[in-house]
């Protein structure tokens, strides 16, 4: 099946296969968490059970997602070494240590606090327990900041010396972790999982409104939801555009890609809409384009000159077709869910939020959006920097580890299973839960557990399990 | 032994893996065991009894790992790709144990396919690991920068046996944590597995101290000439005295004895590997001065070391006293 296949290859296909599931996760209970913190603190400070019952549905979902994330990321971080340890012994003295403080102070406070913010309400009393859920909100921000930092210096690094071992090595940490796309990259990931997080909750809300518009938890937590949406995707557009902008200041190449712009404008750009781009003719076919958008988003001004591939030396070009299309899907649902907050805003003005069908058809639809949206985003950024694991630096090829190409090739099949396996399952289990409209006294993660089995707890399971 | 900012490291590194080692080891031990206890209830039981601490107690593995790319990335980047198939295959046992922890809860009809893969995939992990650490003591091939063996180096007889010494050992520790947690009957048969554990753990250690000398003359030298064995001799003596202390406490039925005295047992079983393996961290090729990160990022990251361990092992701890004493069934955690 992968014959043909070089370890390279087959390492790359690996690390974005395992990548691409593990942000799907992260990228939810970013904000999932943050959304909990903000249920628990409403219902401190309101007492209204409506948001305690809330917060134990969202818990539940929460705690399964969660799950999924921990086991993926592991994943993640032994990969470097496994497939990638060229590069591990390289930049390990600059990455190394962003990842080490992201365990430090990220993870192990998520970890540290989940078993509490789970199953500890009974045991620590509310406060302590808010408490609990904040310091895992905040933790799964700190992470976020840490993880970025390390991918925006491989993308624009700064602040290095190199050894004579060949290895990176910090000349200011300061530079190595504020770099300069790091900023843009953090704000644009953190609202995406915001985002994806609020059509996720929206989609829920609207689900349950559409069989019964009086449910009071669906009306919350729909109404909580198209609000942040409809914030936060201008935001998102407007972040997205300041990061092309740093882009074009640091890897032109990777711009070059993602706009189909193979030859160069002496006097304005077009801005291509669609067409297919074709690497061997080193040309746009059929494109769409309307003359001069190109420089006038780019560059503020419709005459402004832009380099195009032409001017790259055909080894350091990246694989066009993907980043074009990437990019392309991303920023089309970046409107679309400006779109949905817009509408949604009309029908809040006209009193119409719980009752329209409509609204609430889209809503449930642009449910997946986020994820969409976030894997289109990452594969623009990762791709569109290729053939370099170190911007300019470091190539992919020279990054390898020194494996046999079947150790590898069995490898990646046997994640392809398992994650499939695995995460399927998981992704019903949350679908399940979804498909409950939350109700009064509202459980957390609780388990069913055996003495109760003098009552009513098996039966009952096994008529939810029916239910399903 | 001088005292530097390479030998430091390799000690915060060392207590991080041990920390791992302790922590995970006596949760995956309890997957190890679990096709012993068939009943539901009983199942129940010890799911609830790590599952508020289970994911802090990986996270030290990703310390481990990731602190050891930051402050040994030579060593990082060459025992990775030479234990390329353990190390995958652990990663895919933990997939399965960890997700099982809530999967379970979520479904009545497919909990039995969750059980295997809690039971199969810590299994698989704690084989796994066992078999890295034997592969590492036996010696990696390198050349230059890069590891230079096959992708088969890793199975030997030996790397087996260290492999089936681990999974006992996680066991033990697996069985004195439920005597410690439970009650009743399932205690009685803690008691009763922790005594047959014990014993295998015993022979899988002599085994173990038999090999390990033939597998090179460093290791002979180390721990059988004069003057070193005034320095070594303590250790299997001390092994000695805690077994025996664990056989008595086990037999006097004490509820926390029999768990630490099983930490004690591997903190002397890990104490004798370190002693085998100073100053390599590649066994025989690298040293941690050779595998050491520039200076200044183990000085970067000595500032955050410093202050946040502590901090992490005082709420880690508030955690497990927030969720201390026997679990009860019918009760579980809300
Ligand atoms: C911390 C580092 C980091 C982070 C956060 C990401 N990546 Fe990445 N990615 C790498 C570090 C990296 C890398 C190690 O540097 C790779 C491996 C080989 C390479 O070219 O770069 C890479 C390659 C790589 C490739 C292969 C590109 C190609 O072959 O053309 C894809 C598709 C992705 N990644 C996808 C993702 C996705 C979907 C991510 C997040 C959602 C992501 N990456 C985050
Ligand atoms: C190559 C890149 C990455 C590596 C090596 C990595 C590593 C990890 C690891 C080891 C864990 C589990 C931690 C635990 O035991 O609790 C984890 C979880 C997590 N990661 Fe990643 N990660 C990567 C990319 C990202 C990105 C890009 C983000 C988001 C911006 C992210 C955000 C998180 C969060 C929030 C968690 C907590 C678990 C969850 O929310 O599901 N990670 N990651
Ligand atoms: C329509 C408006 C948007 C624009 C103009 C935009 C722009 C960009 C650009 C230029 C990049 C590439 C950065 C690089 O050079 O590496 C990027 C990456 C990314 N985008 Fe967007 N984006 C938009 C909407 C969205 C939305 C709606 C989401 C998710 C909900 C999203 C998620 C991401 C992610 C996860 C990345 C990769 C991480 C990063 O580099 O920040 N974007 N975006």
């Amino acid at each position: 099946m992968l014959e043909g296949w070089d370890a390279v290859a087959l390492a790359r296909a690996q690390f974005a296969f395992t990548m691409s599931f593990h942000i799907v996760f992260p990228a939810f209970s970013i904000g999932l968490a943050s959304y909990l913190a903000v249920l628990e603190a409403l219902w401190l400070a309101t007492g209204r059970e409506v948001f305690i019952n809330l917060f134990n549905y969202w818990l539940k979902i929460f705690a399964v997602a969660f799950g999924m994330g921990v086991v993926s990321g592991i994943v993640m971080s032994y990969q470097f070494g496994t497939n990638w340890s060229a590069y591990a012994d390289k930049t390990g003295p600059i990455i190394g240590p962003l990842m080490a403080y992201e365990v430090l102070t990220a993870f192990f406070l998520e970890a540290g606090f989940l078993g509490v913010m789970l199953f500890g309400m009974q045991r620590v009393g509310p406060r302590l327990h808010f408490l609990a859920t904040l310091m895992v909100a905040i933790g799964t921000l700190i992470s976020a900041f840490w993880i970025l930092s390390a991918n925006s210096w491989m993308q624009t690094p700064t602040g290095y010396a190199v050894n004579a071992d060949g290895q990176f090595i910090a000349a200011s940490w300061l530079k190595v972790i504020f770099n300069p796309s790091f900023p843009y990259r953090l704000v644009h990931m953190v609202l995406a999982a915001y985002l994806t997080t609020s059509l996720v909750v929206g989609a829920v809300g609207a689900w349950h409104l559409l069989r019964d518009q009086h449910l009071a938890g669906p009306r919350v937590m729909f109404s909580m939801a198209m609000w942040m949406a409809t914030l936060v995707a201008p935001i998102q557009i407007l972040a997205g555009d300041q990061h092309g902008l740093n882009t074009l200041e640091h890897q032109p190449a990777k711009i070059m890609a993602m706009e189909g712009h193979f030859e160069s404008h002496k006097d304005g750009a077009p801005l291509i809409l669609f067409g297919l781009p074709s690497m061997a003719e080193a040309k746009v076919k059929y494109a769409v384009e309307i003359p001069k958008l190109g420089s006038l988003i780019l560059k503020h001004s419709p005459d402004a000159p832009m380099a195009g591939l032409d001017t790259v030396p055909r080894e350091n070009w990246p694989p066009v077709p993907i980043t074009f299309w990437s990019f392309r899907i991303m920023v089309g649902l970046g409107f679309l869910i400006l779109g949905l907050g817009l509408f949604s805003l009309l029908m809040r003005w006209r009193g119409r939020l719980y009752h329209s069908r409509l609204l609430h058809l889209f809503a449930v639809t642009m449910g997946p959006a986020g994820f969409i949206a976030v894997l289109a985003g990452w594969i623009t950024t990762e791709t569109g920097r290729q053939p370099f694991t170190v911007y300019g630096l470091l190539r992919t090829a020279d990054s390898a580890s020194p494996l046999a190409a079947p150790a590898v090739g069995s490898s990646l099949i046997a994640f392809i299973i398992v994650y499939f396996a695995v995460f399927t399952a998981g992704v019903i289990y949350i679908l399940r839960l979804m498909a409950q409209p939350p109700h009064q006294g509202e459980q957390g993660p609780s388990r069913d557990v055996p003495a109760r089995a003098a009552g009513i707890t098996p039966a009952a399971g096994a008529a939810v399990e029916g239910a399903r | 032994m001088s005292f530097d900012l390479a030998t430091l490291w390799a000690f915060i590194i060392a207590f991080a893996v041990f920390v791992y080692v302790v922590m995970d080891g006596f949760d995956l031990g309890l997957g190890i065991l679990f096709p012993l206890f068939p009943q539901k209830a009983d199942r129940d039981v010890i799911m609830n009894s790590v599952a508020p601490v289970w994911d802090g107690n990986e996270t030290w593995l990703v310390l481990g790992g990731g602190g050891m790319m930051a402050a040994f990335p030579l060593a990082y980047a060459v025992l990775m790709p030479a234990l390329y198939t353990p190390v995958i295959a652990m990663l895919l046992g933990l997939v399965f144990r960890g997700v099982a922890f809530e999967f379970r809860w979520r479904t009545q009809k497919e909990r039995n396919k969750w059980d295997i893969a809690f039971a199969g995939g810590s299994l698989l992990a704690a084989l796994a690991q066992g078999i890295a650490l034997g592969a590492v003591l036996q010696g990696i091939h390198v050349e230059g920068r890069h590891y230079a063996g096959g992708w088969w180096d890793w199975l030997t007889p030996f790397s087996i046996l260290t492999g089936l010494a681990l999974v006992t050992g996680y066991a033990l520790l697996g069985a004195t944590w439920l005597v410690m947690k439970t009650e009743g009957e399932l205690r009685d048969r803690a008691y009763h597995l922790s005594w047959v554990l014990l014993i295998a753990m015993l022979a899988a250690i002599g085994l173990v101290s038999i090999a390990t000398p033939f597998l090179h003359v460093q290791y002979t030298h180390r721990w059988f000439t004069w003057p070193n064995i005034i320095l070594t001799a303590p250790v299997p003596i001390a092994v000695a005295a805690v077994a025996a202390l664990l056989l008595r406490a086990l037999s006097n039925r004490y509820d926390y004895q029999p768990f630490f005295l099983t930490l004690a047992l591997f903190a002397l079983s890990y104490a004798g590997l370190g002693i085998s393996m100073y100053p390599f961290i590649v066994p025989q090729s690298i040293t941690i001065w050779q595998a050491a990160a520039p200076e200044n990022s183990q000085v970067f990251m000595l500032f955050g070391v410093s202050v946040l361990i502590p901090l992490i092992l005082g709420y880690t701890a508030w955690a497990y006293w927030v969720f201390r004493g026997k679990v009860q069934p019918g009760h579980g955690y809300h």
